[in-house]
């Protein structure tokens, strides 16, 4: 698999500007890939939430024979600022944002391959889905998205310009109207109802989740992995799954320009296979491997749909989340006039 | 008497060190001297490290504002989330740059007129806004002043929780810009006055307070200036709530996340453009206090003989005072000043 990925980008730098020096950073890079076991060091740059997760995964993937001698420089931060970062630079072997528009910003500055999603896996190393985190023992008893706009709940999501999360917090809303046979009209309707409950929109999900443990908000709707870390973490709180959500699907892919790219692509095929996977399920993530998935027993909401079934991340960015003209920014504009008033 | 050591960071002098020489201010002859040994390497050094750090970063943010055409900038600096944005950031930083100058006047006050035990480290705490990291700051104040505060404060999801983030970490400038004034301070003036039977209210107003006047001005400058660009204390305390709670740094993170980047250029110019209005008037306004002082405190050595600083005394009453007190007029005031 290393060999055919290195063709396929060969025939993209074909095309592809800026290719002469990313060709001879590449080739530069893959000389020593040939022999054996991958050694040297990584740049992982990733978004926040999987931290915790990495920890593990690279001291498993350090205990392989395959990555004994691999060792790594971790960054972690918001998905749109690592791959603002990297497109403007910032060295990486492996990237892994938590939504696919953040890894086609990387394909438009020509640093990682058009080609990134066609793997067995689609490019994703990692599902989750949108879950609700409310207060232990549910005193608002919030049960489903139908909760959430009643009077007097608090909602607290990031806020849609600055958070992957809350993307697909939105995005998990209005589908779950679509997918309840409601009208693209009335998910809308639903979205400001939904934004107008909401007490907070902190600058993304692990402020967010400080801002909820702080005492704010009843419920704060958050990635699954997310929310069972917390759990595991002792923090009081209870995780709802809500009957109608969206399946979260986090990407990777090893950047055209990566210094390291045969250990690289080592730590991917670590991370994608049945052991790395094991240990993704075993820090909160649903596997991406069905074999893998299996293993473990994550609640199933009656209703599972994905990004796709709205149109893809490319259309649902440009419609909804678009600032000043998007579907989001509108209905935060009509909000603001009427707060404004009262 | 020898101006004040005033801890003045940016807020810039303007070159004008000849025509308060002139006025006889000798100490000033001292740094003109030594400043002539590194007259060469002294300004290149200057000028290139500004430019490196300052001016280079200010331009490439205006280019990359203007990169569109104006009028790209102007719609993205008219969108009605970040007028909302800008409101609530002027505001809420006048507010608190004018408040923490009162407040930070009474703990320097406290710091070089009392003594206590423990002063050393309320001196020492001062400064500490300044070496917490804001997200954590932000965080302290959410526990704080959040829902689950212990004194049932709450102030979080609303503007006063932005204020009280601001307050929190402009405050060292505010009291840093007034304290050394406040130390060097002739005594003997305020002795002077309050034996002719000057109250001390009268004191504080008419002799006090416009000595310190540049230097409360010059922190209010640099506060307001930090508060209109502050980010992590606000955003976690403030909820970031949209037209309501979000403040300018706020909308242009998210602007950035977005792949907005010369939106979010063109707000941060805006901002950028009112900080530096904002620091050249307090510029201005602080030559004319240090000027008419020169004139008047190294000329006839007249401090404590009539009532002192008659020139400035009046122009700051004929601004803010009751002007109808005291010997001075505007008329034969003012002039002196120019």
């Amino acid at each position: 698999m290393p060999t055919s990925l290195r063709h396929r980008s060969t025939r993209k730098l074909r095309i592809g500007g800026g290719a002469a020096l990313l060709g001879l950073i590449l080739a530069a890079g893959a000389l020593p890939a040939t022999a054996g076991a991958a050694t040297g060091s990584v740049a992982l740059v990733a978004y926040s939430t999987p931290k915790p997760a990495y920890a593990a995964l690279i001291k498993a993937f350090n205990a392989t024979p395959a990555g004994k001698s691999v060792t790594f420089s971790q960054s972690f931060g918001a998905s749109g600022s690592q791959s603002t970062a990297v497109a403007d630079g910032l060295p990486a072997d492996v990237v892994n944002f938590s939504l696919a528009p953040d890894m086609a910003k990387l394909v438009k500055a020509g640093i990682v391959s058009a080609k990134w999603s066609s793997t067995p896996t689609q490019g994703m190393v990692t599902n989750s889905i949108v879950s609700f985190i409310v207060r232990k023992g549910n005193p608002k008893h919030i049960t489903s998205w139908a909760s959430l706009i009643k009077s007097g709940v608090g909602v607290i999501t990031p806020n849609p310009f600055s958070s992957g999360s809350a993307k697909w917090n939105l995005m998990a809303a209005y589908g779950a109207q679509i997918h309840q046979g409601k009208t693209k009209a009335q998910a809308t309707a639903y979205l400001a109802k939904l934004l107008k409950n909401t007490v907070a929109q902190p600058s993304s999900a692990s402020t967010a989740l400080q801002t909820f443990l702080s005492g704010e908000g009843d419920v704060l709707l958050d990635y699954e992995d997310d929310a069972l870390y917390a759990q595991k973490q002792g923090e009081p709180i209870t995780v709802i799954t809500p009957p109608q959500t969206i399946l979260i699907q986090n990407p990777i892919a090893v950047p055209l320009n990566a210094a390291n790219p045969s250990a690289a692509k080592a730590f991917v095929a670590y991370l994608l296979s049945p052991a790395g996977q094991k240990v993704w399920g075993q820090q909160g993530y649903r596997p991406v491997l069905p074999k893998v998935a299996a293993q473990f027993t994550f609640p199933k909401p009656k209703t599972l749909f994905t990004i796709a079934s709205l149109g893809g991340w490319t259309k649902v960015n440009t419609v909804f989340f678009t600032p000043g003209t998007g579907v989001v920014a509108k209905i935060e504009q009509g909000l603001g006039v009427s707060t404004a008033s009262s | 008497m020898s101006p004040p050591p005033v801890a003045e960071p940016e807020v810039d002098r303007l070159p004008a060190p000849a025509t308060l020489a002139g006025a006889g201010a000798s100490p000033r002859h001292h740094r003109g001297g030594r400043r002539a040994a590194g007259r060469a390497a002294g300004p290149t050094l200057a000028v290139t490290y500004l430019s490196l750090l300052v001016v280079l970063p200010l331009a490439a943010l205006v280019t990359k504002a203007f990169s569109g055409g104006w009028s790209t900038f102007w719609s993205a600096v008219s969108q009605p989330e970040a007028v909302a944005a800008f409101k609530l950031t002027l505001v809420s930083s006048l507010a608190v740059a004018a408040f923490n100058a009162v407040a930070g006047l009474v703990i320097a006050w406290v710091l070089v007129r009392d003594e206590f035990r423990g002063k050393a480290v309320v001196n020492a705490v001062i400064d500490l806004p300044f070496a917490l990291p804001t997200i954590v700051a932000g965080l302290t104040l959410l526990t704080l002043y959040g829902p689950t505060s212990p004194f049932h404060l709450d102030v979080a999801d609303t503007r006063w929780g932005i204020l009280f983030a601001l307050a929190f970490v402009t405050l060292p400038f505010s009291v840093r810009s007034v304290q050394p004034v406040l130390a060097e301070l002739d005594r003997e003036t305020e002795e002077a006055a309050a034996s002719l039977g000057a109250s001390p209210g009268r004191v504080l107003w008419r002799i006090i307070l416009p000595s310190l006047a540049p230097a409360m001005l010059a922190g209010a400058g640099l506060a307001f200036a930090r508060a209109i660009g502050e980010y992590g204390s606000v955003v976690l305390i403030s909820g970031n709530l949209p037209f309501k709670t979000e403040v300018s740094s706020s909308w242009i993170f998210s602007l950035s996340q977005s792949g907005e980047l010369g939106s979010a250029a063109a707000v941060s110019v805006v901002l950028v453009v009112i900080a530096l209005a904002v620091l050249l008037v307090i510029g201005l306004l602080r030559r004319r206090f240090d000027m008419s002082e020169a004139v008047l405190g190294d000329g006839g050595g007249g401090r404590s003989g009539s009532w002192p600083s008659a020139t400035w005394a009046s122009w700051w009453s004929s601004r803010w005072g009751r002007s109808s007190t005291g010997p001075s007029s505007t008329a034969s005031g003012r002039p002196g000043t120019r």
